[in-house]
């Protein structure tokens, strides 16, 4: 899924522990400005604002997540609980809130809902490109009618490939991006996973992930003009 | 410690496809010290609790597990290596790393040694990657006391007909190939009934879960008909025992290290010093990487196995062989360490190999002159005079030179160092005791 949102740059402990935890993908900003920075092409799936330690600082970066141009959501407040009296009137600048000490459970149970209704993140359960499927739901993908055995960095692999036809990704990207920074392959481990996916893929859709010579691995069509 | 909590989307893959593909039973397994694997079934109602939690057992009754006072452990799956098993689709099996109660590495697990030698490599920014050539013998009978029948009677790169041998292994390639271990090539080998998987290199942790894994499939599928596969190291005299040539190479990023356009026979300074430490400790790594009394009936002149430590491009009697990476892909360039045999713990014998290479590039040796001669044409006088020195000749050799390697202690840890040295002794006393049936043959009658 697309990266969320995560303000401030050093946000508490227990958040940024249950976002790893549940596996959604997240940068840190300290800044509204900084958001428009970070910003990748697939966009953010939403944002996580911590207002603990200032809340009217915390109010302003959601008013710029909501403004027109950025237009962020789903937009989910951490706020302590002797705050709450001061959200009354601020509806208009988040979709939910939960309250602090955090409950990991329940963060993840209101990310969830959110992505549900906003029809994004989470949301989204299967990815269909040409003969492949990629049930994310279930875990499972398939050629055809062939389910295919994959092992978990090799399903991490396809599926972050497979969400983002026709771009190129270097070694290191999809390092960083797939397995994290920390492998003991490095970045000649990719190399290792591109070629036993194409092989399970089959001789007649290996080709799905494409060679970019000397840059790194491209899936589906080139779509350059 | 890179081994990284388990994280929810990783348990659910676990869970989801044990789900999906309805699989029964899932096995948990591991390796002893002298690398026997090891594995706890469970059903998939256990699955998310081991997942999460582990599963705790009582270590004492697994080999070099034991400790004084406390002797349970907990097995904590790496949801990375779950697989399903192709000769069995009801089954699936996950690598486990052992941890102490309090969630630390425990000090025996195989696994962590080699995870901690790979760290250390991490610390000095490399990577470290393995492809070893798996060597083993198809026997028809399996009776203990009788000599083993070799199931075939072809030689090196026989092309036969399709006899049961090569159907054996054509069907454990394929199991291999549905399980994600690529193979590089296959074929007969040298002697009656002896067969070669050589698997394409991977990092070094998961290729030595992929020798465990290739062993009990080669074994299992061997056993479906009838036949036995076995990786003991000599199994016949008068014809060659199996090796376990690995090809080792260190990368950073995604540059091999190794290689140097520039160096003599684009070779770099990194790759000259990990062969020079390689070659002086080999004397105090080879208990591990030939670990029994049989692996030293192998390491004798005559078969193609290495008993000189040396370095050459290109001679079957050295102990390491460079090809030459002008002859092949700059990215390719590696070094193939000949004596281990198939019968070792991968997990500690890429450790020990490359804790000396490490030692090595950090301490600045200077490789010695390539030796290209035939050895084994030589006298020993011959080859002492040139400065050469021999690996071990036997266990008891072996486990005296690694008990005199800080090295050793130092790669192994204090826990397996010393449970490994003591375990050895006492095998090499266990086979001090016997009569064998040369000694039968030989006086019984004439003396």
């Amino acid at each position: 899924m697309e990266p969320l949102i995560l303000y401030p740059g050093e946000p508490p402990f227990h958040v940024v522990k249950a976002l790893q935890d549940g596996g959604y993908p997240f940068v840190a900003v300290s800044s509204a400005t900084q958001v428009s920075k970070e910003e990748t092409e697939e966009g953010w799936s939403g944002a996580i604002v911590c207002a603990d330690s200032n809340l009217e600082d915390a109010f302003l970066v959601c008013r710029q997540l909501r403004s027109k141009e950025r237009n962020v959501s789903p937009l989910l407040l951490v706020v302590d609980r002797q705050s709450l009296g001061k959200l009354e009137l601020r509806e208009d600048l988040f979709d939910d809130f939960v309250t602090l000490p955090l409950d990991a459970r329940e963060l993840k149970v209101r990310l969830q809902r959110l992505f549900f209704r906003s029809g994004r993140g989470l949301a989204k359960e299967v990815i269909e490109y040409g003969p492949l499927t990629i049930n994310l739901e279930t875990y499972q993908a398939s050629i055809g009618s062939r389910s295919l055995d994959l092992t978990y960095m090799e399903y991490q692999l396809l599926t972050f490939l497979a969400s983002h036809p026709g771009r190129v990704f270097n070694r290191e990207t999809l390092l960083s991006r797939v397995w994290g920074y920390e492998y003991y392959g490095g970045a000649r481990t990719v190399d290792v996973h591109i070629r036993r996916l194409r092989a399970k893929l089959g001789d007649q859709h290996e080709s799905l992930i494409e060679t970019v010579r000397s840059v790194g691995y491209r899936f589906g069509r080139n779509q350059r003009h | 410690m890179p081994t990284r909590p388990n994280t929810r989307t990783k348990i659910e893959y676990v869970l989801k496809t044990v789900e999906e593909r309805k699989v029964a039973f899932i096995q948990l397994w591991f390796a002893d010290v002298l690398g026997t694997p090891k594995s706890l079934q469970i059903t998939p109602a256990e699955l998310e609790n081991a997942l999460t939690e582990g599963m705790t057992f009582d270590g004492s009754a697994i080999d070099g597990f034991s400790r004084v006072q406390e002797s349970d452990v907990i097995a904590v799956p790496d949801p990375t290596t779950f697989s399903l098993l192709p000769t069995d689709l009801s089954m699936a099996r996950i690598f486990c790393d052992i941890t102490n109660l309090d969630g630390t590495p425990f000090a025996g697990c195989p696994r962590n040694t080699l995870r901690h030698a790979l760290d250390k490599a991490h610390e000095l920014g490399y990577s470290f990657f393995a492809a070893p050539e798996l060597e083993y013998f198809y026997f028809s009978e399996a009776k203990p006391g009788i000599p083993p029948t070799p199931l075939d009677t072809g030689s090196y790169f026989e092309l036969t007909v399709s006899d049961l041998a090569t159907q054996l292994r054509k069907r454990t390639v394929l199991a291999l190939e549905d399980m994600g271990i690529p193979v590089e090539y296959s074929q007969h080998e040298d002697s009656p009934g002896q067969h070669e998987i050589d698997l394409r290199y991977t990092d070094a942790l998961t290729m030595a879960d992929n020798v465990m894994t290739t062993r009990l499939l080669i074994k299992e599928i061997a056993s479906a008909s009838g036949v036995m596969a076995t990786f003991m190291p000599k199994p016949m005299a008068g014809v060659q025992g199996s090796g376990m040539h690995t090809h080792f190479s260190l990368f950073r990023g995604n540059q091999n290290a190794f290689y140097d356009e520039k160096g003599e026979w684009g070779l770099s300074e990194v790759a000259r010093r990990f062969i020079a430490g390689v070659l002086k400790h080999a004397p105090e790594i080879t208990a591990v990487t030939n670990q029994w009394v049989n692996s030293y009936k192998r390491l004798v002149p005559g078969y193609e196995a290495p008993v000189y430590v040396s370095w050459a491009q290109n001679n079957r009697s050295a102990l390491v062989r460079v090809p030459n990476p002008r002859h092949t892909k700059p990215q390719s360039t590696r070094i193939e360490y000949r004596a281990i045999d198939p019968a070792t713990n991968p997990y500690l014998a890429f450790a020990v190999v490359l804790g000396a290479g490490l030692d090595g590039i950090e301490k600045g040796y200077e490789l010695p002159a390539e030796v290209s001669e035939n050895l084994f044409a030589l006298t020993p006088e011959e080859v002492a005079r040139r400065g050469i020195c021999s690996l071990p000749g036997s266990l008891e050799d072996a486990v005296r030179e690694m008990e005199k390697s800080e090295l050793m202690r130092e790669v192994l840890g204090a826990h397996v160092f010393e449970w490994f040295v003591r375990n050895k002794h006492d095998e090499w006393n266990g086979y001090k005791t016997q009569v064998s049936q040369f000694e039968l043959d030989r006086y019984l009658g004439h003396l």
